[in-house]
């Protein structure tokens, strides 16, 4: 039972909150991604949570025990560092023996379990490498293995794939999240990078300003997103500052957006609100006195595995996204309407 | 010749600055080098000729004893230093900018005060009416104040002051490119602080405190004025002893003989330090 | 653990600190003795500084020799410098090295190779004399702080002001001059102070003639007392915080002594 509880847990610099009254239950076993932008106290937290940081408020409890004063040295936690941090003055089984050898665990015991360690990492034969001259994804599955070393409680890992380039980030994410199936063991990541966030986490906790924003699986983040920036941050989102004029209509700029019950509403009838739609549910029109609004095409830029095209509305750009093969034909400067797919849309507090 | 004078256009910058340093630096050892074989003239400093007198005549358990006084008295100096320097300079590059800037304007200004103003302060600190003696009764450890100057633990002491600045500024390049997260990673791994610096951050550092150590030595090697101010005669380093016997005694060729082999000691050690480093990066 | 820290640096600092508020407190005596805690309060000391003549004529002459010594470093350095900087061959590096080795060396050394070489040509006990040789041992420090100041300077620059037509001469003083200026400056302060305080070159080069303020405070040392050897102590510490201090307030002083980065 290795439940992590952090209870209105608060991290001040002075006058500024790093981290601002969270509390978030990590249940046992689960993969969890702390997801936000840069400075938004995702780090700050997950120092925290290491006792790598001490607490200014709040308490953080592991198995039911109170942690907020552990050191972290005895946490037993394992970690890996956004810069690694492999020590370049030992080997790679003795980086992976570290935790071991401190523990006061046999020279032998302690190889064998380096060994072990690197064969769950998919790298046997370079145990007796120096740290300098691994490449950056060795270095990347070695700082993996050191951290899991003593079967912690909970193994966090710090912007772990960073640095790595897009191709090998993209294998890793993956390995890393069978990895964490197969031993179980609850796992916190700090990312920045939503693509990543909705690829491994079985919850995504998204963070802005110090403040948890948002607390769900990938879909549910994605789907229904607690307000704007969550919106934005996952994915793109148009947004359409406006107001529920019917129990399922919705008025934009003097046009009226019927909704279906499958788009959920976060305010009453009668209030002003934020209608949230993916670009993927917007559909451009050549002709512009068909659809719910019409505009001027702004830009086009053909991705070649879709198509974006970005409508000028009043004062706002709406995006759509279309697959090639039903690309509308329009091109830069016409009058285009624009047909809005309910279903799938979510209107915010304004 | 178009083509020397083009070749010789691009380096062109660096005439006279070579002009300088040699005719400033280099020709001033190759002279000193060549009165170390001279002889003593005692009307006009030195006679050209070619004797090994010179070098002959430090092999003798005098100068035996002065060289070797030398050696430890540097030797001691460079490891207290340097053992107080390593942790201080790492507590120090842990600290926000601005404290490290404070800290760093403190140590240039110990660093660049003159040895005689050390030897001054430090013999007035321990002297009978204005030192430490004074405090030691103030809190009752001692019945009457006592001077504890001249002595060799004063000397000790002057040389440690002298040397603990210089190794700051050499240890505080590579301390503080030290990945922070280096020490955090051996926390998360289960090793307390002090465990964490000296498994993680005194091994890796180890070329640079070697380097510092070595620096320390030499520098201190040169000091001239606190055996003379902190010390007592038998405490006088080969450094005061070419001092004295180039300006008292009037024998410069001595006197070169002694800074030759000086300076052999310590580029053989600056030498030793240097290819160290190159072995690990 | 911090507790342990903090008393650690806190004993390191009084150490070093130790010496400099004796020396302070028997500078402010008002009797002509050595005591501390201090009798009375007097910044006649000080005065005496300004006013004795002796003490005065060392002043002019450390004040000289440090203006003219940082002159000559400077000037020896940032042509070399730039050289090390372009060029970045084996030759160059050599250079560099000659450049660095009067620093490395036990200062003693060098005093007995000068006090030769200036008997040798004639100058023996001339104020030039001591000026050259502080500018040439000293030359170490604008050369390290002008060489890290030009790694910083992205070499792309030169090349955009020469798509934009500046020839070399241009690029020089419009683009690497101003950008190696404060570190120009932090060489010539360091030379400064440290040939202000640098006794063993200037005593065995010019030491009966030319008198500086170090070779003034050993004489009256051995002759006995006057508080205000102790005045002119605290006149340097306070010369060498407030030069220090300015680097620190207006340029990046740890990456000047080596800090890749600062903290926060």
């Amino acid at each position: 039972m290795t439940q992590v509880q952090i209870e209105n847990v608060t991290k001040k610099y002075g006058n500024f909150k790093a981290v601002d009254g969270v509390t978030v239950d990590i249940p046992d076993g689960s993969f969890v991604c702390l997801l936000g932008p840069s400075g938004c106290g995702k780090t700050t937290l997950l120092r925290l949570i290491a006792g790598l940081e001490d607490l200014s408020g709040g308490s953080l409890s592991v198995g039911g025990m109170d942690y907020s004063k552990v050191p972290a040295h005895k946490r037993e936690f394992g970690m890996v560092f956004q810069s690694l941090a492999l020590f370049p003055h030992l080997t790679v089984a003795e980086n992976i023996a570290y935790p071991l050898k401190i523990r006061g665990v046999s020279a032998s015991d302690r190889r064998a379990r380096a060994l072990e360690l690197l064969d769950l990492v998919k790298l046997p034969d370079i145990a007796d490498r120096q740290i300098h001259q691994l490449s950056g994804g060795q270095r990347q599955r070695v700082a993996i293995a050191r951290g899991l070393a003593i079967d912690p409680k909970v193994f966090l890992l710090d912007e772990p794939l960073s640095a790595l380039d897009a191709n090998l980030r993209e294998h890793l994410q993956i390995e890393l999240r069978q990895l964490q199936k197969t031993l179980g063991v609850t796992t916190i990541v700090v990312t920045h990078d939503q693509r990543e966030a909705m690829s491994m986490a079985d919850t995504v906790i998204v963070m802005e300003a110090g403040k948890v924003q948002q607390v769900g699986t990938p879909v549910e983040i994605y789907r229904n997103p607690a307000n704007a920036f969550v919106a934005n941050f996952i994915g793109v989102s148009n947004l359409l500052a406006g107001r529920l004029t019917g129990p399922a209509q919705f008025t934009f700029d003097g046009k009226v957006i019927n909704l279906t019950p499958e788009d959920i509403l976060h305010v009453q009838k009668g209030q002003a609100g934020t209608l949230s739609v993916r670009p993927e549910d917007i559909v451009v029109l050549p002709d512009p006195a068909q659809g719910q609004l019409n505009g001027q095409v702004n830009f086009i830029r053909d991705l070649g595995a879709n198509v974006e095209i970005l409508v000028r509305v009043g004062d706002i750009d709406i995006i759509s996204v279309c697959a090639p093969q039903s690309r509308p034909g329009v091109k830069m400067s016409d009058r285009v309407g624009i047909q809005i797919l309910t279903g799938r849309a979510t209107v915010l507090a304004a | 010749m178009t083509t020397l004078t083009a070749r010789l256009k691009g380096h062109r910058g660096a005439a006279y600055p070579l002009v300088m340093l040699v005719v400033f630096f280099v020709v001033p050892f190759v002279i000193m080098l060549s009165v170390s074989f001279f002889s003593r003239d005692d009307g006009a400093f030195f006679q050209p000729a070619f004797e090994l007198s010179n070098y002959s005549r430090f092999i003798s358990p005098f100068f035996g004893k002065v060289l070797l006084t030398s050696l430890t008295l540097s030797a001691a100096a460079a490891i207290i230093s340097v053992s107080v320097a390593v942790p201080f300079t790492y507590f120090v590059t842990r600290m926000r900018a601005r404290w490290q800037s404070v800290m760093l304007v403190f140590l240039l200004s110990v660093l660049s005060l003159s040895e005689v103003i050390i030897g001054f302060a430090w013999s007035t600190l321990l002297s009978k009416t204005a030192g430490i003696g004074n405090l030691f009764v103030a809190i009752g450890l001692m019945e009457t104040s006592q001077s504890f100057t001249p002595s060799l633990g004063a000397l000790l002491l002057g040389l440690t002051y002298l040397g603990l600045p210089y190794a700051v500024l050499v240890l505080y390049p590579a301390l503080s490119r030290l990945d922070p997260e280096i020490p955090e990673a051996a926390r998360m791994l289960g090793a307390s602080p002090i465990r964490s610096f000296f498994n993680v951050v005194m091994p890796m550092m180890r070329n640079t405190i070697t380097g510092a150590l070595i620096l320390v030595f030499v520098f201190t090697l040169g000091a001239y004025l606190l055996p003379q101010v902190l010390g007592r005669p038998q405490h006088w380093t080969l450094s005061v002893h070419i001092t004295d016997q180039a300006i008292f005694q009037s024998n410069l060729p001595f006197a070169a003989a002694m800074a030759i082999f000086l300076m052999l000691v310590s580029l053989a050690l600056v030498g030793i330090s240097t290819l160290l480093g190159r072995a690990r990066t | 653990m911090l507790i342990l820290r903090y008393a650690f640096i806190l004993v390191v600092l009084l150490f070093l600190a130790a010496p400099l508020v004796v020396i302070f407190g028997v500078s402010v005596n008002e009797p002509k003795q050595l005591l501390f805690p201090p009798e009375g309060f007097s910044l006649r000391w000080y005065a005496e500084l300004f006013q004795a003549s002796d003490w005065l004529n060392a002043l002019r002459n450390s004040v000289v020799i440090a203006l003219g010594a940082s002159t000559i470093a400077v000037s020896i350095a940032l042509p070399l410098a730039l050289y090390v900087w372009k060029k970045q061959s084996k030759m160059a590096q050599a250079l560099f090295g000659l450049g660095v080795a009067p620093f490395l060396l036990p200062p003693v050394i060098s005093a007995l190779g000068f006090m030769i070489f200036w008997i040798t040509v004639g100058f023996y006990g001339q104020i030039y004399a001591t000026i050259i040789s502080h500018g040439v041992f000293l030359v170490t420090l604008p050369l390290v702080t002008i060489s890290l100041g030009l790694e910083a300077v992205d070499r792309q620059l030169i090349e955009a002001s020469r798509t934009m037509g500046a020839n070399d001469k241009t690029v020089f003083r419009t683009v690497i001059f101003p950008l190696a200026r404060p570190y120009m400056i932090s060489g010539f302060a360091f030379v400064f102070v440290l040939s202000l305080n640098e006794y063993i070159i200037a005593y065995m080069v010019a030491g009966f003639t030319a008198e500086t303020l170090p070779i003034k405070i050993f004489n009256s040392l051995r002759y006995g007392y006057t508080p205000v050897m102790a005045s002119v102590a605290v006149f340097f510490v306070l010369t060498a915080i407030v030069v220090f201090g300015s680097i620190a307030r207006f340029g990046d002083l740890p990456r000047l002594l080596g800090a890749e980065r600062a903290r926060r």
